[in-house]
């Protein structure tokens, strides 16, 4: 078979669509007699609801209903439990899920506490005003350290703590290597990550058809074939009954994964209630508080070296913020727990973490989901190593690779996808070498800074490495099938936010059926045209469904050879599948189409034998054993203004191994925008709660994502170590860029700052903090 | 973020917009380039029950060479047009340094000058040049029209002196004397943000090289452009030098502004911001008044 596009960096499919405006995203769907919703939401971060009064909201014209929570009768329940706790011995789990709106209490600023429905969305809006709600504040729950002090004020008081959880993984014993260590260096490390700030906000359209029984739902979500069976069964409705379609999605990121949104819940229902189409749209504003984000994490950590810089063992123990409410399970906890180890070869590990409830919007991941603050605690501890044992910062990381030979390399702690953290493959040094020459390290070093220095200027390098676990479980499935036009038409059960899958996808079907790329057409994410599946999560799309795609359209490529060889009396061996046909290899000239083929498979007189099905179709599921462990170097020079605090990034190098590549274009595309968002929590986006527990950084005027402006030109470039996990070799790309971008940036930062001697512990920077950490010491 | 419902009217000359504005008061407010109205409406922060759209006077938008050797600006100049006017660039160049500073391209195309000055953000650039070269803004109501000095204009948080019936028809900036020199500067977090701080500088040396006249201005560290009078006061009949500059600065820091913190720079962040702006505006319109 002749490989012609797996590999190929060509142009995605989607675009033409996408630039010219053709494309359909929720808020696109305009349904006659559509109603509008709108939501009143907290202004609290922590109070008891007294009373509500919509009766003047009632009135206003255009109003046409109003509902609270009392108003929702049975249907009103917590959401399930997405993620459950992972089977770690002494797991505490407290699993407290969000409401679709408040009763007798709001605990976060952004919870909805009210639904209003109207004829437009500005009288929804001027509604809101309307309404009165009767609130006793309550002390709130913000700084996690404070949250654990005893007599703290409880987000929920059955709970008898703000523990949410607590868990304890261990690999050897660190204590025992610590006895033995020439260093340990022991530091209290503070990170910060954003919040998505996709360009698309949520939304949700219901359609209930009374007369078809039947409700479709437009739904910006990661997820949408979890999404129809979940709605299905909390309405009582058969999953037959519900159509969820997932179209264009402006960016996922993670959040889009939370489920069940307050509204998701909502806007089904009440379309139902009032038999009208219902609209809703989360606003910028909304989408600061009542989309889920990620936030902080406060690290006590500890290393133990030799001398010559090898190490024995680390140990971590650390508070994790994760809101109001726990619905995604430690997913992210769990992955700063796991992806802390790196590409590094450690004995020895000791983590333990809490996971502490506080008045705030609620955590689940967000594009690195929790990597970011382990890496960065693990490349920080390996920093300040190299700096007391006197070693050059990248010759402690290559000291320390896991050796290639050692692979499948066991953790022994228990993965995000309840698996132990076993590496599959990998392969660090090529990585950190080809990054080491792509940023110029000895040169700079060398010859380059000094001389910079000698000129009164602070710039410095960063190089730092990770890993990164992708392409977990449990499964995916496609469906692949040619057409009798002899275009391949394939639908998969994830959702797309613009990843590419429209051309990924096709390229894998295109090399199996031997057609051009741009007949294969892809449907993702509409329950009506695939049954099964999981989401668009954990860097897993390219791997899980793209190897189910992978194996239907094998599938299909066998019924074809089959049928074609009954038809032309070839022998399967002497076919090839060229151009749309099948032919005789050597006889081009004997051929039959593809379309052709399909047409016989699928006859309207006559037999299909027993045994046998019709059409050139096949349906393939795929799940791997475990997760494929991506890696990589990320390396930076960064100029910094003593003065004004400013910082300025001015190279950035990315060597990154996915695996196999399907088509580089689309993985250099995930890493430049991945970078972009790790620039972002680097230096710009910080999420800034007061003690009120009121969102300070609400709009895009304070919360900073960083623009054109502020990313510089990306160098990319890839190493290949294939999975040995599934038939096509890949891992996931899609969090590489973003992950320990920050740490990459503060290294450079400390580094061009080098005569003032400080040590930075924390991300996000800002120019106000550095100025903090340069001129208030 | 929806507006509430408002009225809306498009006047196509300056005294129609006068009458609207006679007639409708404090419940009516001008539109001009709508950068900072609309999205205080949709937030609903604001709620004006009337909007004047001033987009359709063509009579408001113009840059005209004054007779004393200044310019006139239209309030409804787009600020993308005054970035690239050559009249600009020659009699007021330190109002063409200050123009890429303020926001990005796209909103460029629609804010306006006199909006800008309107709006009175106390981090907005022209506000504190328009004062530091002693421009002044002429208002018109049904009334009659006043000239206003830039240093009066400017009272408080998003507050000027015009009343509500009162529109800013333009802006006078005058011509520089010889032998002075100009600087703009400002930090900010992203490119296009409005500042932490910002400072312009103008000086004027006499023919011994000393000080003749002295304006430096902060944005981004009071209610409003903040002139500071003490640093000028510093290097007023002296002799530029480094360490002069530097004590102007340092003065200019301490005993000219007070600023406030907020979740991008806290006070103490912003006066040190603002005596190392002032030391690198001052010593750039040195250097310009000496070349
Ligand atoms: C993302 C973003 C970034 C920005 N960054 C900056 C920045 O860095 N620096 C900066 O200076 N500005 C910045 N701005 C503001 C923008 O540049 C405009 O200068 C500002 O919005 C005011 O001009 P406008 O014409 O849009 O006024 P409008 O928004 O239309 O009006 C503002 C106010 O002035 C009143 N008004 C307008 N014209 C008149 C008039 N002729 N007479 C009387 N009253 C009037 C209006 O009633 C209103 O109250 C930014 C805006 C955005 C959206």
């Amino acid at each position: 078979m002749a490989v012609r596009y797996f590999g190929a960096k060509i142009k995605r499919n989607e675009d033409p669509t996408l630039l010219t405006g053709r494309a359909l995203f929720t808020d696109d769907v305009d349904l006659p007699g559509m109603l509008h919703v709108a939501f009143l939401r907290s202004d609290y971060a922590h109070a008891r609801i007294r009373s509500i009064d919509v009766s003047q909201a009632l009135k206003r014209p255009g109003v046409v209903a109003v509902y609270t929570a009392e108003d929702l009768g049975d249907y009103w329940r917590p959401g399930p439990l997405l993620v459950p706790p992972p089977p770690v011995e002494g797991i505490v789990f407290n699993q407290r899920t969000q409401v679709p709106l408040a009763k007798d209490k709001v605990r976060f600023v952004g919870e909805p506490v009210v639904m209003v429905v109207a004829e437009s969305r500005y009288i929804a809006e001027d509604a809101l005003e309307d309404i009165f709600v009767d609130y006793e504040p309550l002390e709130p729950v913000v700084d996690i350290e404070k949250a654990l002090e005893p007599g703290a004020p409880l987000v929920h008081e059955d709970v008898g703590s703000n523990v949410a959880a607590h868990v304890v993984q261990r690999k050897g014993d660190y204590e025992a290597a610590k006895a033995e260590a020439d260093v340990v260096i022991s530091r209290r490390f503070f990170y910060d990550h954003g919040l998505a700030a996709a360009m698309e906000n949520r939304g949700y359209v219901a359609h209930w058809d009374p007369k078809a029984q039947f409700l479709t739902i437009w739904d910006t979500t990661q997820a949408p074939v979890v999404i129809r069976n979940g709605i299905a069964a909390m309405l009582g409705l058969s999953e037959s009954q519900v159509r969820v379609i997932a179209p264009f999605i402006g960016g996922g990121f993670g959040p889009k994964i939370m489920m069940f949104y307050q509204e998701e819940v909502l806007i089904p229902w009440v379309a139902m209630q009032l038999n009208r189409p219902v609209k809703w749209i989360e606003d910028r504003r909304e989408n600061f508080v009542a989309t889920t984000q990620e936030r902080y994490q406060i690290h006590k950590a500890e290393i133990a070296l030799t001398k010559d810089g090898r190490i024995l063992g680390v140990k971590d123990v650390f508070l994790h913020d994760t809101g109001a409410y726990d619905p995604y399970g430690l997913t992210v906890p769990i992955n700063s727990q796991c992806t802390l180890l790196g590409p590094y070869d450690i004995p020895n590990y000791y983590s333990e973490f809490t996971a502490v409830f506080t008045n705030k919007t609620i955590v689940t991941p967000y594009r690195g989901a929790g990597r970011q603050h382990g890496v960065f605690v693990m490349e920080r501890l390996l920093d300040i190593a190299a700096k007391e044992l006197g070693i050059d910062r990248t010759e402690i990381r290559r000291k320390n690779f896991i050796p290639p030979d050692k692979f499948p390399y066991n953790n022994e702690i228990i993965y995000q996808d309840f698996a132990p953290l076993v590496y599959d493959s990998g392969n660090y040094e090529p990585a950190l070498d080809k990054a080491l020459e792509l940023i110029g390290y000895e040169k700079f070093i060398k010859e380059e800074q000094p001389k910079l220095r000698a000129q009164g200027k602070h710039v410095g390098i960063g190089v730092v490495c990770y890993v990164e676990g992708t392409g977990i479980g449990p499964y995916e499935g496609a469906r692949v099938r040619v057409e009798a036009s002899g275009k391949v038409s394939v639908a998969t059960g994830v959702g797309t936010q613009g990843q590419g899958h429209f051309t990924s996808f096709a390229q894998i079907v295109a090399d199996q059926l031997g057609v051009d790329v741009r007949d294969v057409h892809i449907v993702t994410g509409d329950t009506a045209q695939f049954h099964w599946g999981t989401g668009t999560f954990a860097s897993r799309g390219a791997v899980v469904a793209g190897s189910a795609i992978y194996e239907a359209a094998k599938k299909v490529r066998e019924k074809a050879l089959k049928l074609a060889s009954e038809i032309l009396e070839v022998a399967e061996e002497d076919l090839e599948l060229v151009d749309g046909y099948v032919r005789v290899k050597g006889a081009p000239e004997a051929k039959i189409s593809l379309g052709e083929l399909a047409v016989r498979s699928n006859p309207l007189r006559g037999a299909v034998k027993p045994g046998t099905e019709p059409g050139l179709e096949a349906t393939m599921y795929f799940g791997p054993e475990r997760g494929a462990t991506a890696s990589g170097t990320h390396a930076c020079i960064v100029e910094v203004d003593p003065e004004t605090c400013m910082a300025k990034i001015l190279k950035y190098v990315v060597v990154h191994d996915c695996g196999k590549v399907i088509n580089p274009l689309i993985v250099e595309g995930q890493i430049h925008g991945g970078v972009a968002q790790g620039i972002g929590n680097a230096f710009y986006e910080q999420i800034v709660y007061n003690e009120d527990g009121q969102l300070l950084t609400a709009s895009f005027m304070d919360y900073l994502i960083p623009t054109a402006m502020e990313v510089p030109p990306i160098v990319t470039d890839h190493v290949e170590t294939p999975s040995p996990l599934n038939p096509l070799g890949t891992k996931g790309a899609g969090e590489a860029g973003a992950i320990p971008t920050a740490a990459a940036f503060v290294q450079a930062v400390e580094d061009a700052l080098s005569d003032y001697n400080i040590e930075i512990l924390e991300a996000p920077l800002s120019p106000n903090r550095l100025y903090e950490l340069l001129h208030k010491k | 973020m929806k507006p509430p419902a408002f009225k809306y009217y498009a006047p196509t000359t300056v005294e129609e917009a006068l009458a609207l504005l006679a007639e409708h008061g404090y419940d009516a407010k001008p539109l001009a380039g709508g950068q900072s109205l609309i999205p205080t409406m949709n937030f609903r922060l604001a709620a004006p029950a009337v909007l004047v759209d001033l987009n359709r006077i063509s009579d408001l938008s113009y840059i005209r060479a004054a007779d004393d050797g200044g310019v006139r600006v239209g309030a409804m100049t787009r600020h993308a047009r005054v970035e690239r006017d050559a009249l600009i660039s020659a009699r007021a160049p330190l109002v063409h340094e200050t123009m890429p500073h303020i926001a990005h391209p796209q909103i460029r195309n629609r804010g306006t000058y006199g909006g800008s000055l309107a709006h009175a953000d106390p981090a907005a650039e022209l506000p504190a040049v328009t004062v530091a070269l002693g421009g002044k803004v002429l208002a018109r109501s049904q009334r009659g029209e006043r000239w206003i000095p830039a240093e009066e204009f400017f009272i408080g948080l998003f507050t000027t002196v015009l009343e509500p019936d009162e529109l800013l028809v333009e802006v006078a900036l005058p011509p520089l004397p010889a032998r002075t020199g100009w600087a703009f500067d400002e930090v900010a977090r992203r490119h296009g943000d409005f500042a932490l701080v910002g400072a312009a500088g103008v000086i004027t040396l006499d023919d011994r090289g000393r000080c003749a006249d002295v304006r430096l201005v902060f944005m981004g560290v009071g209610e409003g452009p903040v002139v500071a009078r003490e640093a000028m006061n510093i290097l007023k009949g002296e002799e530029p030098g480094e360490e002069a500059i530097r004590a102007a600065a340092e003065k200019a820091s301490q005993a000219d502004i007070d600023p406030i913190g907020d979740v991008h720079a806290s006070a103490d962040f912003r006066r040190h911001l603002a005596k190392v702006l002032a030391r690198r505006v001052l010593t750039k319109a040195v250097e310009r008044a000496q070349s």
